[in-house]
């Protein structure tokens, strides 16, 4: 073919492009990302194969971190459950894992999240309302009871007292006389995004940050298998922030991390492979897997390149991915299994370690057992019906996926020099400079929303007269007396004199600077509580309140 | 002569971090011409109820996504009445099921705005409501 009828193709094209008359508002991604009506090969000038993607397995895995992704091994269903007390969750657990679930999901409640022992004064009305309370060790042992704990990966969601709670879990594993050396699991322990975010912080950022370094650097030297921080861009997304936001703040925290662990005298190699990821899954499909990609391709050449890690194991980005709970909507609920199954279609595209599908009524309340049923087989349907685990990347080669993973990774790249212009994460947490971006993202999405030029279904558009309610579970009020009554039994029979002597071994601790995981999990077995623990580190460390202001 | 703008208390109650919704709306309405007071995050009825009485507020708006609402808002409403602050309107945002609505709006919550509300919706609302003014105290 002459190039002189291929150029008059495109001139055709382009000719009938001008002519049509275009929808009233220019396609652009959830993030505002305005796309182009065709990719070609043109799109992605000097694009190289073998640097920007080159076979899945090996550097820079921009197609994914194993060879033969879910070819060798489905993800992880890894449902997130939690409420009421530990002997509830625990049935819960059970449950899940009898339906098929192959990794427990631990949510704690508000007041564990935020190191508050369920008979704080402030935890009134909280207690077992969004995850389960957790105040001592007991509660642990309970919450996981007659689960093997060497068998079944568990992840838990827990960042301000991550500390704390990795202590109780390890004093338990140790009681129930496990080996350490085999546990597998993941602790979320990732402050920053939480100054960034979520919103659950305790301390400053320094002592904070230093937190998280200590249970890295402990997991890494006793607890190989387990994953000591899971670096999230889930809740940054959330907040309202755009995709390559999520992406760029999630590896900015990473780094920060990195540098953290490596000043502490660790070898690179030595932690960075047991550097966990956790990514929001979004309505918007091609963002979404280009938004995983560029996360690999970006953590791999910046472990490389900037921190000298020489093992593959320290390049690869492994990853969680949950749905977008704020795409979910109280509308026609029922709806919101048809996202949660694109959204989860766009995980699994992206290559996802494990995976969490919300179920429809979360928008409600926490879900209920059918609900929390048909998420997972959502799952499930994906996993054995749709044909998308039958090759690696399949998207990969795509023009436009090819062109949009190029784009994400270049802003990104923008961002991690803005970051540093601020003075770096730290510095950027202070002056506030995460939280206006992330705030002008979600405002910007609501008047797009409001003024209809972005449509949601049931919301803004094909709307219903009449919504038909549909069942959600309600928690029952009797967990909070139960719960105080089992904390105060606790407290009064321990030892007060042994309780004294943890706290200020604690207080110690905090102050020398050295790891606080040993007096943690020896104050755990004395049935220090989650609440003295973090009071006690309070004491040195001191309480920040700087962003929680507008 | 120009009607003072509507003073509005927005407040996160609670231990629940979820203020996404709280600043769009704090934003929203600003731009919308109202006066803005957002308390922040892990207030307590007691600092939210001061607030508004430092404020000299027309309502309140309060974010709650924690499943906590049937405990707390019932301590705000108890204590704004104690304040003498009846006139304050409440409005409530947040994750709230269906069948706490009604009871909510029996206790004397003016309006409970779920997920999705568009913010003109909430602006419509507040600027229809006849603004209500101090009762004179009886002595």
């Amino acid at each position: 073919m002459s190039t002189a009828t291929e150029r008059s193709a495109k001139e055709r094209w382009e000719q009938e492009v001008a002519q049509a008359k275009p929808r009233p508002q220019p396609p652009t991604t959830v993030s505002g990302v305005p796309i182009e009506p065709l990719y070609t090969p043109e799109s992605l000038p000097d694009f190289d194969y073998e640097t920007e993607l080159g076979y899945p397995g090996q550097y820079p895995f921009t197609r994914g971190v194993h060879a033969t992704m879910y070819r060798g091994r489905l993800w992880t269903m890894r449902q997130f459950a939690g409420f009421g007390t530990p002997r509830q969750t625990n049935q819960r657990f059970k449950f899940l894992l009898e339906k098929g679930q192959t990794g427990l999901s631990t949510a704690f409640d508000l007041p564990t999240l935020m190191g508050l022992d369920s008979d704080d004064p402030r935890a009134v009305g909280e207690v077992g309302r969004l995850g389960v309370a957790v105040s001592t060790l007991d509660d642990i042992r309970q919450l996981y009871d007659g689960i093997d704990l060497e068998q079944v990966s568990v992840s838990m969601t827990i960042n301000a007292p991550a500390i704390v709670i990795m202590a109780f879990y390890l004093a338990n594993a140790q009681n129930r006389g496990l080996d350490w050396q085999k546990l597998r699991g993941t602790i979320q322990n990732d402050i920053l995004k939480e100054f960034h975010a979520q919103n659950e912080f305790v301390f400053p950022p320094e002592p904070h940050v230093r937190l998280v370094i200590d249970v890295i650097e402990f997991c890494t030297r006793h607890v190989p298998q387990w994953n000591p921080v899971s670096i999230s861009g889930y809740h940054i997304r959330e907040a309202g922030s755009t995709a390559v936001q999520e992406l760029a703040f999630t590896l900015a925290d990473g780094f920060h991390y990195v540098e953290q662990t490596m000043a502490r005298g660790l070898a690179v190699d030595d932690f960075a492979g047991r550097l966990s990821f956790f990514f929001n899954a979004h309505n918007d499909i091609f963002e979404e897997v280009a938004k995983y990609r560029a996360a690999r391709l970006l953590w791999a050449e910046t472990m490389r390149h900037t921190y000298g890690a020489s093992k593959e194991a320290s390049w690869k980005l492994r990853f969680h991915c949950q749905t977008a709970g704020c795409s979910l909507q109280d509308k026609q609920p029922e709806v919101n299994l048809i996202r949660v199954a694109y959204q989860a279609l766009a995980g699994v595209l992206g290559g996802c370690q494990s995976l969490h599908t919300n179920s429809m009524d979360e928008t409600l309340a926490l879900p209920t057992e059918h609900a929390v049923t048909l998420a997972l087989r959502t799952q499930q349907v994906l996993a054995y019906e749709t044909g998308v685990t039958n090759t690696v990347d399949p998207l990969g080669g795509s023009y436009f996926v090819e062109a949009l993973t190029r784009q994400m990774a270049e802003e990104a790249r923008r961002y991690f020099d803005r970051i540093q212009q601020e003075g770096g994460v730290i510095a950027g947490i202070e002056s506030g400079f995460f939280r206006r971006e992330i705030a002008e993202a979600a405002y910007a999405y609501q008047r797009d929303v409001d003024a209809g030029r972005k449509i949601i279904v049931g919301v803004n558009a094909f709307t219903e007269a009449e919504e038909k309610p549909i069942e959600i579970l309600v928690i029952d009020d009797t967990v909070e007396k139960e719960q105080i009554a089992a904390l105060r039994a606790i407290k009064t029979a321990r030892s007060q004199e042994e309780v004294r002597r943890h706290l200020d071994a604690i207080r110690r601790a905090a102050e020398s600077g050295e790891n606080l995981m040993p007096v943690l999990i020896e104050a755990a077995r004395a049935r220090v509580t989650v609440g003295e623990a973090m009071n006690a580190m309070a004491d040195v460390f001191g309480r920040y309140e700087g962003a929680a202001k507008w | 002569m120009t009607t003072p703008p509507i003073r509005i208390v927005l407040a996160k109650i609670g231990l629940d971090g979820h203020d996404r919704g709280i600043k769009v709306v704090a934003r929203g309405l600003r731009d919308a011409g109202f006066h803005v007071i957002y308390a922040g995050l892990w207030q307590t009825p007691e600092s939210v109820v001061r607030t508004v009485a430092d404020e000299d507020a027309d309502w309140l708006g309060l974010s709650i996504l924690s499943g906590a609402h049937m405990t707390l808002v019932p301590r705000v409403l108890h204590l704004l009445r104690t304040a003498g602050l009846e006139h304050v309107g409440v409005i409530v945002g947040g994750i709230i099921p269906e069948s706490d609505v009604p009871k909510l709006l029996d206790m004397g919550v003016a309006r409970v705005f779920g997920p999705g509300t568009p913010i003109p919706e909430i602006v419509d609302f507040l600027r229809s409501s006849p603004r209500r003014t101090p009762t004179p105290s009886v002595s």
